[in-house]
């Protein structure tokens, strides 16, 4: 919504500035977005007078003028209009004046090698008509050369961010009612001249009864025996300064009310009407063609304003050209109607169209103004284009009640934190229009009708601090208790394992919930992708079912820029179905290139799937999960290389899955096409760990050590190539209470060994808590592991 | 000459000859050793006569200790010879990089997001969550937003249905629906989380994250709304004052609704919060709609309170000196690196927020 100081006075009585307005706005909820200097910029553009043209020695098309731009100064301008001639009175623009419609800037410059200093402007170039023909031609004002051509330059234009609940304020007749509330000035009552209607509204208006009509009411009024034409000077001005192009008096009369009283009319050219309006759902199919040259097919049930040849506009929303007004137009009929707003809206919606009479109505425009509307206007017409108007007529619903809610007045306290007095709470809700009467503790109050956002009390309550300032309400300091815990388990592990993965070199991504289908196929494997309807484009066309497909997407884009080894993480949801909850949180990362890349003291070497499942067990350790507690297998899924890669579950094979990790799948490193092939990923799945039903310090087991001879043992088997030494360390500590700890050490094959064995060599430690092992005990320790080994593999011990 | 001073110049002689250690410790052998020719001397004491004994005995006691302290001495010189030529061929080149760890980074929004946890912790707020992807009754309908009201244009909804019953969230509120519909009063949390708008520009990502808060209880009114925003704005840009204004302004879910504007200043091309006469829109609140309580089966006569939302992105952006918000969800390992925080920096009360 724009606002202009001048314009806000002719509903206004106040001295003040326009600063002061602009932070009282800004204080009863107005939102001021900006302030633009209006024409301030085009105050450059002058009158100015062609004293003679020659032709342009290089262009036939161009003509050399000398234009005299006020005083005695004259300046040689190229201009290529054909009406340039000698002795016009036209608009110039110097150099450095920007012109409104190309937004270009202007500089003096050789045209065809003639200098040009400034250019003479048509109407379209200055955003005031379409008419580019030629240079504007100004007649009789032979002394205003060299003064300004806009007259409003200067003024400041604000624009307003009015919130959706704030119809009433999307005319300037609102604004100024607020601030006069609020205590910048007066609000001058709207005149009360009598207008000469003397006949009866002759063409027959009339509302179906249907269900779902959109239309209450349709005042109107016909006016005959009009002159249409442009528009007088100051009219012109307000519609420029509302960001509109003028077109004719009718037209701009309607937009005047409209943006001056929050009232929109519609002007029919009366002779075009075929008999009579008639205001009716559309039919399926119906079409017509609207002002802004689009051709609309309808639905049905749509609200049209119709006459016996079909339709005519979309009630509301916007007029068709078949009944549109022209500067030859002689009879016209001015609607004024109320209509429903979400049928405004659902109108709007399905035909994709956005007008600002539509934008009113959707909001609720006062239901009551529709005759205020049809006067103003009828009396502008009048005057400018002269005519006969018939008496108002208005069909359908004629007065519209009023809304009565009761205040407590003990209400306002509770919820803001003081109290205001009775004497000011009805002057601010008089102020508003609304109309109150007191009543014991409880404050009768009806609404006025321009506030459909006014429905219970706490809408009361919401105008009294809006208006007597938030800056009025008291600040408590939030007391420094806390009677529940701030995270819970799964918030815990957020944290923490967010923090544990960094803390392993990873960079923390955050990334789109979304990410494109063709990776998230490739990743998840499957093609029941979950697509959303209206995406931002078609490669964020689904949510992403797999922590990798965007994390993938992105190691990728880092790889072109030049970084091999990186590593990232993401801590987020992932998803596996449209319902809401069907996501879950996960942990993924991914790693890629070399290790110790150029380094002086280290051996550069691949990253390994090793390095991945370190990460991925530490992490679980950290989060909480005992290393003995975790059941590492080759089960995999298909984003996994399958001779690279395993899974974690808790406990046993049958356990919940924790965590899976491996090489990514070469197929998917080559569909994606990567610099860097060698890249490993895991995937930790946090719902799935189990919440302790003890503090990690009560879980604990007392501290008890040995003070007793420790002996070590090494072992070297030679077994099956396929078997997971992994299971041995679980199998050889439960042969004996003194084996401390087990570590197999080394993993061989080739050499002289056979082709499908290997060659492993184990670590044990040996102690007991009550003496020192005598070589005979370590002998038959030793002996028992060497058979449970052979035993359990299928193996021999090396000799 | 005596014996003894036979052995005292035979001595001298062959220590000034002495190279190395094993020289030392082989004439250490030669005098003291079992038969060394000190050794010997103390043997022959034995065949002497009292007088004679007291005399050889103090004469030979003295050149034993004045050998022992030459070759004790000769020793430890040898000892510091050796250490030093092992400290000169040690030296290494301390100028050499360190071994290359590499060490993680954590995103500023999470950082930001443990920031904020960490300061509404301390008055007792708990953390919520729901779910990204929404029905249209919670994300709007229950919170006071019908299907036919504009304020919904306000939000760019990404639909996963025709029939748009389900959406990803365009806002955080809706977990204050879920939390006050299964529980019961007093409600205390704040809410961050992803949210979803199909908007991309500049300015605008598809995706942002938002904090919301919520505290209901009997008697909360807007001077506790005030009271909370100013401590929360306080603690988290680490000030000891600001200037903070609330303007009215119209969400559906709150009555009365207010933004707010914090004081700031450019100084030196930084943004100083807290102080100046420019304002800064950083969040929207006020008192929970009654309509909203009503629909969570909370009683509007016996409960009240407030709710705020604001944009965790543009918290971490205005603290941390970031312009860009488009480049907080395009995982540049640069980017990450320079704004990315240590994993270790985890922000608490006591150590200060940030560093």
């Amino acid at each position: 919504m724009i606002l202009t100081l001048s314009w806000l006075r002719n509903h206004l009585n106040t001295k003040a500035n326009i600063n002061e307005i602009i932070a009282k706005l800004t204080n009863i909820g107005l939102e001021v977005e900006g302030v633009k200097e209006g024409s301030g910029n085009m105050s450059e553009f002058k009158i100015a007078k062609i004293l003679k043209t020659e032709k342009h020695p290089n262009a036939d098309k161009l003509k050399l003028c000398d234009v005299n731009i006020g005083g005695s100064s004259i300046v040689k301008v190229v201009c290529g209009a054909d009406n340039a001639r000698n002795g016009l009175i036209t608009v110039y623009a110097p150099p450095g004046a920007i012109i409104p419609k190309s937004k270009m800037k202007l500089k003096v410059a050789k045209i065809r090698g003639v200098e040009s200093r400034g250019m003479l402007c048509s109407e379209s170039e200055l955003n005031l008509s379409d008419e580019s023909a030629g240079i504007i031609e100004l007649k009789n004002i032979n002394s205003k050369i060299g003064k300004s051509f806009f007259k409003s330059s200067g003024e400041k234009i604000v624009d307003l961010s009015i919130t959706p609940n704030r119809p009433d304020c999307l005319g300037i007749r609102g604004i100024a009612r607020d601030l006069a509330a609020a205590g910048v000035g007066k609000l001058i009552e709207l005149k009360k001249n009598k207008i000469k209607q003397k006949t009866n509204q002759k063409i027959k208006v009339s509302i179906t009864k249907e269900k779902n009509q959109g239309c209450h009411a349709f005042g109107s009024c016909l006016i005959t025996g009009v002159k249409n034409q442009d528009s007088p000077k100051w009219l012109k001005d307000k519609i420029t300064s509302l960001g509109l192009k003028p077109i004719s008096a009718i037209v701009d009369i309607t937009n005047y009310v409209m943006f001056d009283l929050n009232r929109p009319l519609h002007a029919y050219d009366a002779d075009k009407i075929n008999e009579e309006i008639i205001v009716r759902n559309s039919k399926k199919g119906e079409s017509f063609t609207a002002l802004d040259d689009k051709n609309y097919i309808l639905q049905k049930n749509m609200c049209v304003i119709a006459d016996k040849s079909g339709v005519l506009g979309l009630g509301g929303i916007i007029g068709g050209t078949r009944s549109g007004t022209e500067l030859k137009t002689k009879n016209i009929l001015l609607e004024s109607a109320y209509f429903d707003p979400s049928s405004i809206r659902k109108t709007s919606k399905e035909l994709n169209i956005d007008t600002d009479a539509k934008y009113r109505f959707e909001r609720g425009i006062d239901p009551n103004s529709m005759l205020d509307g049809l006067k103003t206007a009828t009396e502008l017409i009048l005057k400018i284009c002269g005519g006969e108007a018939s008496k108002f007529s208005i069909s359908g619903k004629k007065v519209f009640k009023s809304k009565n809610i009761d205040l407590n007045v003990v209400k306002f306290k509770n919820t803001i934190g003081f109290s205001i007095a009775d004497g000011e709470t009805k002057k601010i809700l008089n102020s508003l229009g609304f109309k109150t009467q007191s009543g014991k503790k409880i404050l009768k109050v009806q609404v006025p009708t321009w506030r459909p956002d006014i429905n219970q009390e706490i809408d009361l309550i919401e105008e009294l601090i809006r208006i007597k300032g938030f800056d009025k309400i008291a600040l408590i300091e939030p007391e420094k208790k806390r009677n529940k815990d701030t995270l819970n388990f799964q918030q815990k592990l957020f944290h923490l394992g967010q923090r544990c993965v960094s803390n392993r070199g990873y960079y923390e991504a955050v990334t789109w919930s979304f990410t494109d289908e063709k990776i998230d196929n490739l990743v998840y494997d499957d093609k029941n992708s979950i697509s959303i309807l209206n995406p931002i484009s078609n490669e964020l066309n689904v949510l992403r079912r797999s922590i990798f497909s965007n994390l993938l997407f992105y190691l990728k884009k880092n790889q072109d820029r030049g970084f091999q080894d990186i590593a990232l993480f993401e801590v987020g949801p992932v998803f596996f179905g449209k319902k809401p909850g069907e996501q879950q949180i996960v942990i993924g990362a991914v790693k890629s290139g070399q290790l110790y890349k150029r380094s002086w003291s280290e051996k550069t070497r691949n990253v390994d799937i090793f390095d991945v499942k370190t990460d991925v067990i530490k992490t679980l350790n950290e989060i909480g999960i005992n290393e003995e507690d975790l059941y590492v297998s080759a089960k995999t899924k298909n984003c996994y290389h399958p001779g690279r890669s395993g899974s974690i579950n808790l406990k046993s094979e049958n356990g919940p899955l924790l965590a899976q990790f491996g090489e990514i799948h070469p197929s998917i490193v080559s569909k994606l096409d990567y610099k860097e092939k060698n890249i490993y990923g895991f995937e930790i799945f946090l719902k799935n760990i189990p919440e302790p039903n003890k503090k990690l310090r009560i879980l604990k087991e007392n501290f008890n050590y040995s003070d007793f001879q420790i002996s070590e043992r090494d072992f070297a088997f030679v077994i099956d190539k396929t078997y997971q030494v992994g299971k041995l360390n679980k199998i050889i500590k439960n042969l004996d209470i003194n084996i401390k700890t087990v570590n197999i050490f080394d993993v061989f094959q080739g050499g002289n060994l056979p082709i499908d064995k290997k060659s492993i060599a184990i670590n044990v430690l040996l102690q007991a808590n009550d003496k020192t092992l005598s070589d005979n005990d370590l002998n038959q320790i030793s002996e028992k592991i060497i058979k449970e080994v052979e035993n359990k593999t299928g193996g021999n011990i090396r000799s | 000459m005596s014996d003894l001073d036979n052995i005292l110049n035979s001595f001298e002689t062959k220590f000034s000859q002495i190279k190395n250690k094993d020289d030392l410790q082989n004439l250490k052998s030669e005098f003291f050793g079992k038969n060394g020719s000190i050794s010997l001397q103390f043997k022959r004491m034995g065949s002497l006569n009292v007088e004679e004994r007291k005399i050889f005995a103090k004469k030979l006691n003295g050149i034993k200790d004045k050998l022992t302290s030459q070759i004790d001495k000769k020793f430890k010189d040898f000892e510091n010879q050796a250490i030093n030529k092992k400290l000169k061929d040690e030296k290494v080149d301390i100028t050499l990089p360190i071994r290359s760890i590499q060490s993680g980074k954590i995103h500023p929004v999470s950082q930001v997001i443990d920031e904020i946890s960490s300061i509404f912790s301390e008055i007792g707020f708990s953390v919520a969550e729901g779910p990204d992807v929404e029905s249209e009754y919670n994300n709007f309908t229950a919170l006071n937003t019908p299907e036919d009201h504009p304020a919904r244009d306000m939000h760019d909804t990404f639909y996963l249905d025709k029939d748009k019953k389900t959406l990803l969230r365009t806002h955080t509120s809706p977990v204050q629906i879920r939390t006050m519909l299964n529980g019961k009063p007093p409600f205390k949390i704040i809410v961050p989380g992803r949210t979803y708008r199909c908007d991309s520009d500049q300015t605008h990502a598809p995706m942002f994250h938002q904090l919301e808060g919520l505290h209901i209880d009997k008697d909360i009114t807007m001077a506790h709304l005030k009271g909370c925003l100013n401590y929360f704005i306080r603690e988290f840009f680490e000030v000891k004052k600001i200037k903070m204004r609330f303007r009215p302004s119209h969400f559906p879910f709150t009555e009365p609704s207010a933004e707010v504007d914090i004081g700031y200043k450019i100084k030196n091309g930084k943004i100083v919060i807290g102080e100046g006469d420019k304002w800064l829109e950083i969040l929207g609140c006020g008192m929970v709609h009654p309509n909203v309580l009503k629909n969570t089966k909370v009683d509007p006569n016996k409960f009240q309170g407030f709710a705020f939302g604001m944009g965790i992105d543009r918290l971490a952006m205005l603290k941390y000196g970031i312009n860009d918000l488009r480049a907080f969800f395009e995982t540049d390992y640069r980017w990450l690196n320079h704004f990315g925080f240590d994993p270790l920096d985890v922000p608490t009360n006591y150590r200060g927020l940030s560093r």
